[in-house]
């Protein structure tokens, strides 16, 4: 500016005022195009993988046209989904160990479950070298689309699918100190080779399950398992007191004219929290649950994720258990055994499982470890993440003693005495009239230094002790090479 | 090899555009045009490499020579135009020309991908626009008279909306356009530019309360007869401009704040009253739950934004023909589905930068007039692009106005060009006022000089 622009102005002070509602609107859009193309970018990439998987969203065809689907590898590179072009360049998902991934690998035909569907983003795109894809471009062929690694171990999930064998139910077996899925298995099940031809019959009616994922999506009353959730609360409220409390078991427990019986009626005598728990009384738990604060028991209900999210990416259904101020005396005692409304998944309960041997920390579940392009480049990859504290290290001691005590000296003895100390709760959760049971256990091992966690349910088997713990045997045995 | 020209033209065509945003913001740190000069050359020759990156990239995906003839024809009459304003226009502002003839470009190469024969036509348009707006700097510069006719701009504006709003045809459900001689007129575009004349006419010299109520009443008229024409994207337009204006004319805070005020009631009252508006309001807040019916165009843009990622798919390898109105309401989802995230971005950069210039341009102006016509222009511009990209991403309520010269829609394309050869026509008067003053200075000068010797004597 010269001396010419000054002079003109001869007085400074309106000039300046000429200047400020002027530059005033420019920074006013200057801001609002700053803060619409950030926000622009921040969507755009951030949701990236959601919208490409809309089924709206034509453009996932265009990436299926020019890519050939990616394979999808155990955490020992073991082949669990690969894609099969024949001479006439038609395509073919296979799956080598057809029905035994077939939840937790999923399919990609017929709509998207499992990894198929949580990792389709990176399976139909590409990260390939440009000149390898003149190459094959030259050579008339796809591009091969990106592969995902994931966290599950081929000798768990088979020991874990034997072991069912021909019931229903679900088996999750995961790291605790990670938050790995090593395992996940759901029966009744399904061959995905076959998802196309038998598509028809799998969703004929609503009352043939095979596609349903029990281990996330499976709502199942927990049973005595929740009296993990019920000594917790009661540790909370009488930090000092826990190990004074006594308790004369009958068989049965009756508050006014609502009454809880214990297993087959069992009388279990004089317990303390430690032997109730080891034996799973009903009748003592009832009983400690009337005496719990309803306020508090709401609360830590929160914080182990009852009634709301899970930080997990599978498709799941929300767990349910409800105390409120105004709860009955028989919805209490129900609550306080993991009987009545109450319901939860296997996963659910796996994760507060893996909290209590990870010192009350729970780390997210996540079962996709790292995505590498056809030619080897690591594209992205995934590791554990702490998600929140569940409860106190000192809680999750405790809890672990009283585990311990089950397989010590309670309902889960037949993991006793063996090379490895294993630490759990049984359950049997009764879901009709008739006493009929659901078979579960929840645990890890080893009990002082944790490395694996799993929970398996065994639907209309019966006792936890009896069905679910030999399970529990076979994979730790498969784990510790046993 | 076609394959390595479409995948490095992406990064080609990215980069040029991010010299060409670059040098557009470097202008500023010159004051004069003569030191600038360097800077729009540069800018030209940006221009000419991003559309022949382009045109090799459209012909590497295709195969078909059409484009590249096309193409080709448009780089020279670009060119030519370039050329003729330098020479007719001397003084003109030629950040604004560069970036009017980049944006014309950009839409230009997304509408020949998305229907060869809108963009031919467009191209047409544009070229007639150009022609006709070769003079209108002139008649700015010449005319001074303009200042004198607020009642005819209020009149002819009020009554344009008006036969709009009882003859018009209905267009996506909302009375907008109508058709002369074969022609179809979308004269809510025009009246932007009576109405801007409108308010510089009005206020240039009255700021009292009195006159400011009479613009008021006056403009609320335009605004309302917008609304009823189900227009409502230029009825917030036309909104904007007036509290911008005022806010600059009378350089108090109050009445900006005042305005936003009464925008803010007036907007939950159409609201509550149009069930249109409660329509888009909701397609905005959760589309996804409405993804077949009112969701869809907003859905189907956020995929191709998305799809698109930092560097585009490529010309011709996306499928943004999805989006309903594309080459109208949603050129920028197009553009950043092929060219990329950062080359939408930039473009959008490139309108801040010509409207930060107009801004400039009404900053030095000395003539309140002329100064309030630059800032009516500037904020209708500015707004206006706010208003499309930021409708078709998910970061406002859909409009349905169109991205200035770079959607398709040649009303829209011929009243920009309008209004920045107005602007140009500003830029004379600028110079001229800087002239006059350095005459005024001379001679005052010399009169002290005069003195002094007297004084000396």
């Amino acid at each position: 500016m010269s001396d010419t622009d000054r002079k003109n102005n001869a007085k400074p002070l309106s000039r300046k005022k000429r200047l400020y509602p002027i530059i005033f609107t420019c920074a006013f859009f200057a801001l609002l195009f700053v803060g619409m193309l950030s926000y622009t970018c921040y969507y755009a990439y951030s949701n990236r993988m959601e919208l490409i998987n809309n089924s709206y969203n034509g453009r996932q065809q265009i990436l299926l046209a020019q890519n050939t689907r990616g394979n999808i590898y155990s955490a020992d590179g073991d082949l669990l989904a690969t894609t099969i072009t024949d001479s006439e360049g038609n395509e073919v998902r296979n799956y080598p160990y057809e029905k035994e991934f077939a939840h937790i690998v999923g399919y990609s035909t017929n709509g998207r479950a499992g990894i198929e569907a949580l990792a389709n983003y990176y399976l139909i795109n590409t990260s390939i070298d440009l000149a390898e894809k003149v190459t094959l471009d030259a050579a008339g062929q796809k591009y091969p689309a990106d592969n995902v690694y994931t966290t599950l171990d081929v000798n768990l999930q088979e020991t874990a699918y034997k072991a069912l064998a021909a019931y229903q139910g679900a088996i999750v077996v995961s790291d605790p100190k990670t938050g790995e899925i090593l395992a996940m298995v759901s029966k009744p099940d399904f061959d995905p080779n076959n998802i196309e031809s038998e598509w028809s019959s799998l969703v004929s009616s609503s009352s043939n399950t095979q596609l349903l994922n029990r281990a996330t999506q499976g709502l199942y009353p927990p049973g005595s398992t929740f009296k993990i959730v019920t000594a917790l609360e009661y540790i909370k409220e009488n930090p000092d007191t826990y190990k004074n409390y006594s308790f004369t078991c009958t068989g049965k427990f009756t508050v006014l004219e609502d009454s809880i019986s214990c297993y087959h009626g069992t009388n279990h005598g004089t317990v303390d929290l430690y032997s109730s728990f080891a034996k799973s009384c009903n009748s003592s738990f009832a009983n400690i649950g009337m005496g719990l604060d309803k306020t508090s028991f709401a609360k830590l209900l929160d914080t182990l994720m009852f009634n709301s999210e899970l930080p997990l990416k599978l498709n799941y259904s929300k767990s349910y258990a409800s105390c409120t101020e105004d709860i009955s005396n028989a919805d209490m005692m129900q609550l306080s055994i993991g009987q009545g409304t109450t319901s939860i998944t296997p996963m659910h309960l796996n994760m507060i499982t893996c909290a209590i041997a990870n010192d009350g920390v729970l780390m997210k579940p996540y079962v996709i470890s790292e995505v590498k392009s056809a030619d080897g480049k690591t594209v992205e990859s995934f590791g554990s993440s702490e998600y929140k504290r569940l409860m106190s290290e000192e809680e999750a001691d405790i809890l672990t003693e009283l585990m311990e005590g089950v397989v010590e000296s309670g309902t889960a003895t037949k993991l006793k005495g063996l090379s490895y100390t294993a630490a759990g709760k049984t359950g049997s959760a009764e879901f009709n009239s008739d006493s009929d049971s659901h078979a579960w256990f929840t645990g890890f091992a080893p009990a002082d230094d944790p490395e694996i966690c799993v929970t398996i349910i065994i639907e209309n088997a019966g006792s936890g002790g009896e069905y679910a713990v030999p399970v529990a045997k076979r994979i730790f045995d498969a784990y510790f090479g046993v | 090899m076609e394959l390595y020209v479409t995948e490095l033209s992406k990064y080609i065509i990215a980069c040029i555009m991010l010299i060409y945003t670059v040098q557009s913001f470097l202008v500023f740190r010159y004051r004069s045009e003569k030191k600038r000069s360097g800077i729009y050359l540069r800018q030209s020759v940006f221009m000419f490499l991003l559309q022949i990156a382009c045109l090799v990239q459209i012909v590497a995906a295709t195969g078909n020579i059409k484009y590249l003839l096309f193409g080709a024809f448009q780089i020279i009459i670009i060119f030519a135009i370039l050329i003729m304003y330098n020479i007719i226009y001397p003084e003109g502002n030629r950040l604004i020309i560069n970036n009017m003839c980049l944006l014309l470009m950009v839409g230009m190469v997304m509408l020949t991908r998305l229907n060869y024969d809108k963009a031919v036509k467009q191209f047409i348009i544009a070229l007639a626009s150009i022609v006709i707006g070769l003079f209108i700097p002139e008649l700015i510069f010449r005319f001074d008279v303009l200042r004198n006719f607020k009642w005819i701009y209020a009149l002819g504006g009020v009554f344009a909306l008006g036969i709009v709003l009882i003859l018009g045809s209905v267009t996506n459900g909302s009375k907008i356009t109508y058709t002369l001689i074969g022609i179809t007129f979308q004269p809510s575009e025009f009246v932007k530019i009576l109405f801007i004349f409108f308010l510089a006419a009005a206020l240039y010299q009255d700021q009292s309360i009195k006159n400011l109520f009479l613009v008021s009443v006056i403009s609320a008229a335009h605004v309302i007869v917008l609304v009823l024409s189900k227009d409502l994207g230029s009825a917030l337009i036309f909104f904007v401009v007036f509290t911008f204006v005022i806010f600059i004319a009378t350089r108090n805070i109050m009445y900006f704040l005042i305005c936003f005020a009464i925008g803010g009631v007036s907007s939950l009252s159409a609201y509550k009253m149009f069930s249109h508006v409660q329509a888009r309001v909701s397609a905005w807040l959760d589309p996804w739950s409405q993804i077949d019916s009112s969701g869809y165009q907003i859905t189907q843009s956020l995929f191709g934004i998305s799809s698109g990622g930092w560097f585009g798919l490529g010309l011709f390898g996306g499928t943004p023909t999805t989006i309903p109105f594309v080459e109208a309401d949603f050129i920028f989802s197009a553009i950043a589905e092929e060219l990329g995230i950062i080359f939408a971005c930039l473009m959008t950069l490139v309108c801040v930068s010509t409207f930060f210039m107009i801004m400039s341009e009404a900053f030095h102006l000395r003539d309140n007039f002329y100064r309030l016509i630059a800032v009516g222009i500037g904020v209708t511009y500015i707004f206006q692009v706010f208003l499309t990209i930021g409708g078709g991403t998910k970061f406002i309520p859909l409009t349905g106005v169109t991205l200035p010269l770079v959607s398709y829609g040649g009303t829209s394309v011929l009243t920009t060009i309008m209004m920045f050869s107005i602007i140009e026509g500003l830029c004379m008067i600028r110079q001229d006022e800087h002239y006059e003053a350095i005459e005024r200075r001379k001679r005052r000068e010399s009169r002290q000089e005069e003195l002094e010797n007297v004084r000396y004597r």
